[in-house]
This record gives C-alpha cells, structure tokens and sequence, in this order.
C-alpha cells in the first residue's frame, strides 16, 4: 500500500461510508435482530426474571456487564466476519479497491459502525437495568461501563475481520458462531464462571471476552479477577496482533 | 510515455499461481479511445485489467495509470470502474449506493446527471436487492461514472442486458468518448466491440497477439464474403478459382473468397436470376479466428 492518504475527501467519505455501513446492517434482519434483541432479551430473562433474590452477588449489576460483553461483540465478530467474507465473495473488496475509495474507508467505516453498535446495545441494557433490573450505579461509573464497551468492541472487530480473510461467505456465519457462543459461555458472560469446572476457570484468562467481563464489572464495583492494566494490555496487544494478520491477509493478491 | 497515454503496460511478465498469465504484454491506451481487450476465457484479459487497477502488481515490467503508479490515489480518482461481477449491498438504496461512490472523488458528477445517464432515474430510492439483473448490471455502470472519469474500465459491461438496455449504454459511452473519456473495455461480443472501439488488443494465452484499429485487424484477414440468393449449388460454386469456401443456408448461398470481383462475374452469368448480392469484409469474429491460427 502507499502512503495512507487521510485528505478533506477521505474524511467527509468517511462518515458517510460508517452511516451506510450502519443502514445496511440494521436493514438485514438477520443480523439486527439477534443482534440488537437477544442480549437485552437473556438478561431480562436470566438476570431479572429467574434471579434470586437475596443472592450473595448482586446479579442483576453483574450480568448487566457480562450481558453488555456478549452484546458488544456481536457487532464485531458478525459486522465484520461475515460481512468482510461475503463482500470478498462477490467481489465488492476488489471493487472497493479499484475505485479510489480512500484506504482507511473500509476498515474505517465498519469500525464505527461497529462502535455505534456497541453503543447501542450498551444503552438497551443500561435501561432494562435500570428500569426492570433495579440497577443504581453512580454517574461515573455509568460512564465508564459505557466506554469500556464502545471500545471493549475492537478487539471483536480485529477477531471479525481475521476470520472474514479466511473465510468465504457461505462458511463464515458457522465459524463466527463456533467462536461467539462457546467463548461467550467459557468467559462467564451467562453466568459467573466458579459455576464451571476448575479447568474451565484457568482457562478463562485466554479469551478476550473475558478480560472484557473484567474490565465491565470493574468499572461498576462489582468483584472481579486479575489486574486493571493485565485486561487492558492483554486486549491492546490483541487488537493489534490479530488485526495486523488480518490486514496483511487481505492485502495478499487474490 | 506521451502526454496523451492514459494507461499503460510496459513489458508486463505476471503468473497466476502456475500459469504465466501474462508475457511480455506491451499496451497503452490513449485518451479519448476506446480500446477493446479481446480473447478467449483465460487469455489474460482480466489479468490486464486487474494490473492497470492496481489490485495485483506485475512480477517484472511497470504499470501506469496518467504516468503514476496505479495504487496512487491521485491516478485512481481519474477512473471509474465496472468490474464484471460486483455484489453490491443488497440493503442499500441506489441513491445511497452513487451517494458513497460519489464521496469517494473530487468533483463528482451530481447525482441526477449519474442517474440521466445510465437511465436510472426512476430507481433511485428502490433497494439494490429488487432490482432485475439488467438494472442491477446499469446502476453497476452509473457508479462507474460518479467521478466524471478520464479513464472508464469496463469489465464485460453488457451481460444481463436486453437490447435495448445495450444500445442506450453504448449511445451513453459514445457521448462520454466524444467528451474526452478513455475507455479499456473486455467483452465477448464482439459486435460490441465494432460498435464502439477503435482499437482492438488481442490476447491468447497471456500474449498480445495483434493490435490495431479495428479496420486494421480486420484487414489481417484479406477474405471478403460475398451473400446471395442464387439457384447454384454450393459444389459449383465451391469448383470455381479463387473460392475459399462456399456454404448454403436456406436461399442463401455465402461464399468466402480473397478476391471477390472474378468470382461476381462468374456468378452473375452462371445464373441470370441472381438476387439479393451483397459483399463484405470478413469481420472481426473471422479476424479473430486467423489471428488466433496463425499463431497457433
């Protein structure tokens, strides 16, 4: 590639190319929907609905973090996963790449679109919280929960776009399946995790979502494992590393 | 390089995977022409065109688009694109698909002039999804022209396309020639290559076999075809001096032959109820065909 060009064109296109990008998820139901729907529908179900009450944790704060993680990643493991696999399929990467779309656009538009996303979903949760779960948290601590999953959706995004170079459109739905619920399940983003087996616990550290969980339930009080700085820069170095493999796949002549 | 060059492979050797997809392939396409890339599947045509895009780099010789390297923004704000098999967001409005394409150049087209001229005007909020395969094949074309392009690719533009459809598009291409516009077009019909190119480039595995102006390629065929409706049998015909071959269909008889004029004579009075005569240059289908046989 050449030098990254970022001039007045690229920017204003920019935009446009993330609210496009937005339209077009939010217009395909079958990403919208279980998307949009299913974290706040499992929480109100599991952490409203059947919590017990009196329960030593406070479930309905908990799961309100955990459930904002299996929301967030949605956005980036689908929009770009299986957005990035189809569009190679049919030929829309090679045609974005023709024309002289400006080389942040693409990876730029889906980001944001991902992060609006992410933004979304945090705020449907914080209101079944709040609103049916009885959730009171401070103003900050709001805040932070709220920017830990806008940018708590990158390394997903990164991970999306991984298995979207690989992938073709027909196989990329299953394999992004095959990540997203078992790591889901393996993070304690359902239920907390010293419910599982020992060996599912120590294992936990290896999945991104979980340092995610982390890093949510820290940010509204509630108990957590491992240190503030471990979470963050085992994410950084994620987001980077796996987004790097995937840039430089995509690069790769076809 | 001259100033009038717009695109350019200089000595391009590329391999795809264990094919030499291309060797040693020379060609510059001049502003204001177009230039019809012919050959069969697999010839090489959309690796040319892939290397003048910039989406795949040569193993040894240079690329150029307007004298840049063809990755280089600048170069590429010049052109417009329509590859042949582009899945554009099935969600997305028309209007909203010319408007990102739009974004992406200094000076677009307005939206109406992009819809006027690929004939769309009526489908602008309808979803790319609905839309019938031949409309899908002109929106594909409008978004090639949202950045008033010096330089149009044209990647088997026409297929899906009713009749209709095909002379208003080549009409909309002429215009935009007329104004300046290069064009580098692949296609399988080749009368859509007489109807629009003056140069012709033909490939065949990986080389450049000819080119030339469209009368010049024709021209490597010296063979005329004479077509009437005569009584003769083709075996008389075929006994004749200087006939190349003869075949009937119908009331038709079609004789191919390098000189036409003896061959005229003698059909005029071996059968006095002759009708219906025409003579013409073989075209570029027959062109094609001797090319392809003399370099075999």
């Amino acid at each position: 590639m050449n030098a990254l060009v970022f001039d007045a064109i690229s920017r204003s296109s920019l935009v446009l190319e993330a609210r496009l990008e937005f339209l077009r998820l939010l217009r395909t139901p079958s990403f919208a929907i279980p998307a949009l729907l299913f974290p706040v529908m499992f929480y109100l179900l599991f952490g409203v609905l059947l919590a017990k009450p009196g329960a030593s944790l406070q479930v309905a704060h908990y799961l309100m973090a955990t459930y904002c993680v299996f929301g967030v990643m949605a956005p980036g493991l689908f929009g770009f996963g299986v957005t990035v696999a189809s569009e190679r399929d049919k030929g829309l990467l090679a045609l974005r790449r023709a024309l002289p779309m400006p080389p942040l656009n693409y990876v730029g538009g889906k980001l944001a679109m991902a992060m609006l996303f992410a933004a979304i979903i945090f705020v449907m949760l914080a209101l079944a919280g709040a609103l049916l779960g009885g959730v009171r948290l401070p103003v900050l601590q709001w805040l932070l929960l709220a920017l830990v999953m806008v940018f708590g959706v990158l390394p997903f995004c990164a991970l999306g776009l991984l298995v979207g170079s690989f992938a073709n459109g027909q196989a990329a739905p299953a394999i992004v399946n095959v990540i997203y619920l078992p790591m889901a399940l393996l993070s304690g983003l359902w239920f907390p995790l010293k419910l599982l087996p020992a060996a599912f616990q120590a294992l936990a550290p290896v999945w991104p979502a979980w340092h995610l969980a982390q890093l949510g339930l820290m940010s509204i009080g509630q108990p957590t494992s491992g240190a503030l700085f471990g979470h963050i820069a085992y994410l950084a170095i994620f987001t980077l590393l796996v987004g790097h493999w995937a840039a430089r796949r995509l690069q790769r002549e076809p | 390089m001259t100033a009038e060059t717009v695109a350019q492979l200089c000595a391009v050797n590329k391999r795809r995977g264990a094919v030499l997809a291309l060797a040693g392939v020379d060609l510059a396409i001049t502003r204001g022409e177009v230039y019809a890339l012919l050959g069969a599947n697999g010839a090489g045509k959309t690796t040319a065109i892939s290397l003048l895009l910039g989406l795949l780099r040569p193993d040894s010789g240079e690329v150029r688009l307007f004298g840049l390297p063809p990755q280089d923004l600048t170069a590429r704000r010049r052109i417009g694109v329509m590859l042949q098999s582009a899945g554009l967001p099935d969600t997305l409005s028309v209007g909203e698909l010319i408007a990102q394409v739009r974004s992406y150049y200094p000076q677009p087209r307005s939206q109406a002039d992009v819809a006027a001229l690929a004939g769309i005007e009526t489908l602008l909020n309808v979803r790319y999804a609905s839309l019938s395969g031949g409309q899908q094949r002109r929106v594909q074309f409008a978004l090639a022209l949202c950045g008033r392009p010096d330089l149009l690719f044209l990647d088997e533009p026409t297929v899906g396309m009713d009749t209709e459809s095909r002379q208003q598009f080549w009409k909309t291409i002429r215009e935009l020639v007329a104004h300046g516009c290069a064009v580098v077009l692949t296609t399988h019909y080749l009368e859509e290559a007489e109807a629009l190119a003056q140069r012709v480039g033909v490939l065949a595995q990986g080389r450049l076999l000819a080119e030339g102006s469209l009368d010049a390629i024709r021209a490597r065929v010296g063979r005329r075809q004479i077509r009437c409706i005569s009584t003769l049998t083709a075996e008389q015909v075929q006994a004749w001096p200087l006939v190349h071959s003869v075949q009937r269909e119908g009331d038709w008889l079609r004789i191919v032959t390098p000189q036409p004029e003896p061959i005229l004579r003698e059909l005029l009075a071996a059968d006095t109820q002759l009708r219906e005569v025409e003579v013409q240059r073989a075209g570029l289908a027959e062109a094609l065909q001797t090319i392809a046989r003399e370099a075999a």
